[in-house]
C-alpha cells in the first residue's frame, strides 16, 4: 500500500508543482477538489432546475422537448443543458481525483476514516444521479443506458418481471416511466447532497466553496466549452433497433461496455469488490495513533483558541469543572484527536519563557510535550556552530523531516508556538530559524501552514511578537519528495543569515504591541 | 496578478474542461459488429405445477382454520420450462429455465440475445411447459429478413399460448 501511495504521490507532485507555479497555492485546482466538487454540484442543480422548466415527461415528448431545448433555444436552455452535462462530468472527475489524492496523502486512515468511508456512498449516488439523467433524454444513448442498466439490475434476484423487457418493443413503455425517472433524478441528487453533508461533518472549516477567482474561471470555461461543443442528443430512441455506435460518456458509463465483455455478474462482482476495498482501506493497515492531547486545567483559562484552531473538531469548550473563575474549559475528544499538536501551538500558556521548573501549558501532547520540545530545541541548538547558526523546525510530513543535526521535528509546524521562535532568537540559541512544513497545497494537517503564516503575520492569536526580527525567520513549504529544493532554500537562507550583522536582541526585552508584518519577513514559497 | 497569468490559468482550465467534454461522447461504442442485427428470445411464463392437485377429505378440510379452508391441495412449486431456439437449422440455444421465487413457484424467464449477420434467417423456437417427457407444447417458426442494427424479438403470449415474432 505504501508503494502505491508513493507512486501516486510522485504523479500528483508532477502535476501540482506546475499548477502551484501557475495558479499559486491558494488557487491551485488540485488543492480545491472537494470545494470544486461542491461548486459543480450547485451548477448541476441550478441548470437542472432551469432545464426542468422546458422538459416534458411524455414518451415521445421527452425527446422532442430536449431537442427544442438544444436546437431552438440553444442560446440559453441549450447552454444550460451543456452546463448540466459537463458540470456532472466534472463532478465525477473531481470525486475520482479527490479520492486518489487523499489516498496519496495518507488522508484516509485514523480519524479520517469517517470522511473516507462516507465518500463511498457519494460515488454510488453520483453515478446513480448521472445515469438516471441520461435516461430522461430518451435518445439512442438513453436507450442503450436503459437496456444495459436494466439488464444489470435484472441480474440481481430481486425483480420478478425483468425490467429490461420494458425496452424490447415500442408500446411496452409508458409516459409514467419518465415521471418515475424524473422523480429518481431529483431524489437521488438530494440524497447525494445529504451524504455530502455527512461526509464533511467531522472536518473543521471544510472548504465547500472554491476561491471566487477559481469559481469564475470555471464558469467562464464551462461557458466556452458549452458554446464550442454543445451537449446534443444522438437521435431518438427506437426500440425496434439496436442502439449501436453510441457516443458513450466514458466518465459515467465506463463499465457498461464491460457488461458485454465480462457479463453482468462479473461487473457486479467488480463493483462489490471495489466498494469493499474502499470501505476497508482505512484499516489496511490501521494508522498508529499517538496519545490524544490532554488539557491541564490549572493552566487553561478557557480562551478557546485550541478549539478554534483544531483541524479535526476534536476540541470543544464545555462548562468549567473546577473552581477557577473562567466560564469554560477545553475538552478533547480522543477519538477525533490525531495528536498534531496544533492546539499546543495555539495555547497562550505555551511559552518556553516560563520559569516553572516543569514547563506546563494548558493543553499538551503526552508523548511529545512542550517541555520536551523546548529541551530538544536547546539540545539541538547546542550543536550549532559557525557564523550562520540556523535551527530548523520541521514538520514530520515535509521535506525537512529527515534532516539531522540542526533540526527539531514536530508532528506539525503549527505545534511550535510563536513564542518558541522568539525564545530561540532572543536567547541566542540560533542566528536564524527555518520553519519547514508540507507543501502549501497539500498540508498533512490541512491548516498547519495557514495558522503558522497567520501567527507570524500577527493575524492570528497567538502572535509572533513584533520584536522578533523577521529577516531571521524563513518558512519553507515543500513536500517530502522535494528534499533537494528544500535543502537549497535552507542553505540559501543560512548563507544570508551568516552575512547579517550580529543580533542585538537579548532576552528579556521590553514587550511591544504587535505591528503589521514588515516587508522583511521571508516566505520561501515555490519550494514545492 | 497579471492579465497574462490570468489568461494562462483560464486556458489551462478550459483545456481540461474541453477534455472532459470530449470524453462525454467520444469515442463511440458499438455493441454489435457492423451489418449485423440482434435476435432476442425473451418471455416470462409459468410452467405447470410439479404435481397434480389432490382433493382434500372433509376431515382434512375441517382441520384447517375456518378462514383458510380450501377444497384442493396443490403443490406450490412449478416445473422448469425447456426451450430450444434454432437459427438456419442450427441449434443456438437450449435451456431448462428454472422457476423464479424462493419457493420455486414463480414464472420462468428468459432474456437472451443472439447477434446475427444482416440478411434472411430461418428462426424456429420450441418450448415444453408441461410434464411431458418428449415433444413440445408450443412451437413457432419464422423467416426473418434481418436488417443491420435491427432488434428482432421472439416473445411468448401465455394468453394465446403462441410465440410472437416482431
Amino acid at each position: 500500500m505504501n508503494a502505491i501511495r508513493k507512486v501516486l504521490r510522485i504523479g500528483f507532485e508532477l502535476i501540482e508543482c506546475p499548477f502551484d507555479r501557475l495558479f499559486g497555492p491558494s488557487l491551485n485546482p488540485l488543492a480545491q477538489l472537494g470545494a470544486l466538487g461542491f461548486f459543480f454540484f450547485w451548477v448541476v442543480a441550478v441548470s437542472g432546475i432551469y432545464l426542468f422548466i422546458f422538459f416534458d415527461t411524455g414518451i415521445d415528448r421527452a425527446y422532442q422537448s430536449v431537442e427544442y431545448i438544444s436546437r431552438d433555444q440553444w442560446f440559453h436552455a441549450g447552454v444550460m443543458r451543456s452546463f448540466h452535462r459537463y458540470a456532472s462530468d466534472l463532478m465525477v472527475v473531481m470525486v475520482v481525483v479527490h479520492l486518489l489524492r487523499e489516498f496519496s496523502l495518507d488522508h484516509y486512515r485514523g480519524v479520517r476514516w469517517f470522511s473516507w468511508f462516507t465518500g463511498l456512498p457519494i460515488i454510488w449516488l453520483l453515478y446513480a444521479s448521472g445515469i438516471t439523467g441520461y435516461w430522461l433524454v430518451w435518445d439512442k444513448l438513453a436507450q442503450f443506458v436503459a437496456i444495459v442498466s436494466s439488464e444489470l439490475l435484472d441480474w440481481l434476484p430481486i425483480f420478478g418481471e425483468p425490467i429490461a423487457r420494458n425496452f424490447i418493443a415500442t408500446g411496452t413503455l409508458t409516459s409514467r416511466f419518465f415521471s418515475l425517472m424524473v422523480f429518481m433524478h431529483v431524489a437521488v441528487p438530494l440524497f447525494l447532497l445529504f451524504i455530502i453533508w455527512v461526509h464533511i461533518l467531522r472536518i473543521s472549516r471544510p472548504k465547500v466553496n472554491p476561491p471566487r477567482a477559481l469559481a469564475l474561471m470555471s464558469l467562464g470555461a464551462l461557458l466556452a466549452v458549452s458554446i464550442w461543443k454543445p451537449a446534443l442528443s444522438q437521435g431518438a430512441a427506437d426500440l425496434a433497433r439496436v442502439p449501436n455506435d453510441v457516443g458513450l460518456d466514458w466518465l459515467y458509463l465506463p463499465l457498461y461496455p464491460l457488461t458485454k465483455l465480462w457479463g453482468n455478474g462479473a461487473v457486479w462482482a467488480f463493483l462489490g469488490a471495489f466498494s469493499l476495498m474502499i470501505a476497508l482501506m482505512p484499516w489496511l493497515p490501521p494508522l498508529r495513533r499517538a496519545k490524544a492531547a490532554q488539557v491541564d486545567l490549572d493552566h487553561c483559562n478557557g480562551c478557546a483558541r485550541c478549539a478554534e484552531d483544531c483541524p479535526y473538531e476534536a476540541i470543544k469548550m464545555v462548562g468549567r469543572s473546577d473552581n477557577l473563575p473562567f466560564p469554560t474549559e477545553a475538552e478533547v475528544n480522543p477519538s477525533l484527536c490525531v495528536s498534531c499538536g496544533i492546539c499546543v501551538g495555539s495555547c497562550p500558556s505555551s511559552t518556553p519563557f516560563r520559569r516553572s521548573s516543569d514547563l506546563k501549558t494548558g493543553i499538551d501532547l503526552p508523548e511529545y510535550s512542550l517541555r520536551q520540545l523546548r529541551e530538544r530545541v536547546m539540545d539541538t541548538a547546542g550543536n550549532l556552530s559557525g557564523p550562520g547558526r540556523v535551527l530548523v523546525l520541521a514538520c514530520e510530513h515535509g521535506a525537512a523531516a529527515g534532516r539531522i543535526g540542526d533540526t527539531v521535528v514536530l508532528p506539525c509546524v503549527a505545534m511550535a508556538p510563536p513564542s518558541l521562535i522568539d525564545f530561540i532568537l532572543s536567547r541566542d540559541l540560533a542566528d536564524g530559524v527555518v520553519v519547514a512544513g508540507c507543501a502549501e497545497s497539500a498540508c498533512y494537517n490541512r491548516l498547519g501552514i495557514q495558522w503558522t503564516e497567520q501567527r507570524f503575520a500577527t493575524e492570528r492569536d497567538p502572535y509572533l511578537r513584533a520584536r522578533v526580527p523577521r529577516e531571521r525567520i524563513a518558512t519553507v513549504w515543500a513536500s517530502a519528495l522535494a528534499v533537494s529544493k528544500a535543502e537549497a532554500k535552507i542553505a540559501e537562507f543560512a548563507a544570508r543569515v551568516a552575512a547579517m550583522p550580529p543580533k542585538k536582541l537579548r532576552s528579556p526585552l521590553p514587550v511591544s504591541a504587535p505591528s503589521p508584518l514588515p516587508k522583511t519577513l521571508e516566505t520561501e514559497r515555490g519550494a514545492t | 496578478m497579471t492579465a497574462m497569468r490570468l489568461i494562462a490559468q483560464f486556458i489551462v482550465i478550459a483545456a481540461l474542461f474541453a477534455g472532459v467534454a470530449a470524453l462525454s461522447d467520444w469515442p463511440t461504442y458499438g455493441q454489435i459488429p457492423k451489418n449485423s442485427g440482434v435476435v432476442m428470445l425473451t418471455f416470462v411464463h409459468g410452467a405447470d405445477r410439479k404435481g397434480e392437485c389432490r382433493r382434500l377429505t372433509p376431515e382434512e378440510i375441517a382441520r384447517l382454520a375456518p378462514n383458510m379452508r380450501r377444497v384442493q391441495d396443490c403443490p406450490r412449486g412449478r416445473r422448469p420450462i425447456y426451450v430450444e431456439l434454432d437459427v438456419d437449422g442450427r441449434s443456438v440455444y437450449r435451456a431448462d429455465l428454472p422457476p423464479t421465487g424462493i419457493a420455486g413457484d414463480g414464472p420462468s424467464r428468459v432474456y437472451q440475445r443472439f447477434v446475427l449477420p444482416a440478411g434472411k434467417h430461418d428462426v424456429a423456437v420450441r418450448m415444453r411447459d408441461t410434464a411431458r417427457a418428449d415433444g413440445f407444447d408450443h412451437e413457432g417458426r419464422e423467416r426473418v429478413e434481418l436488417a443491420a442494427d435491427q432488434m428482432f424479438v421472439i416473445d411468448y403470449r401465455p394468453e394465446s399460448g403462441s410465440f410472437i415474432f416482431r
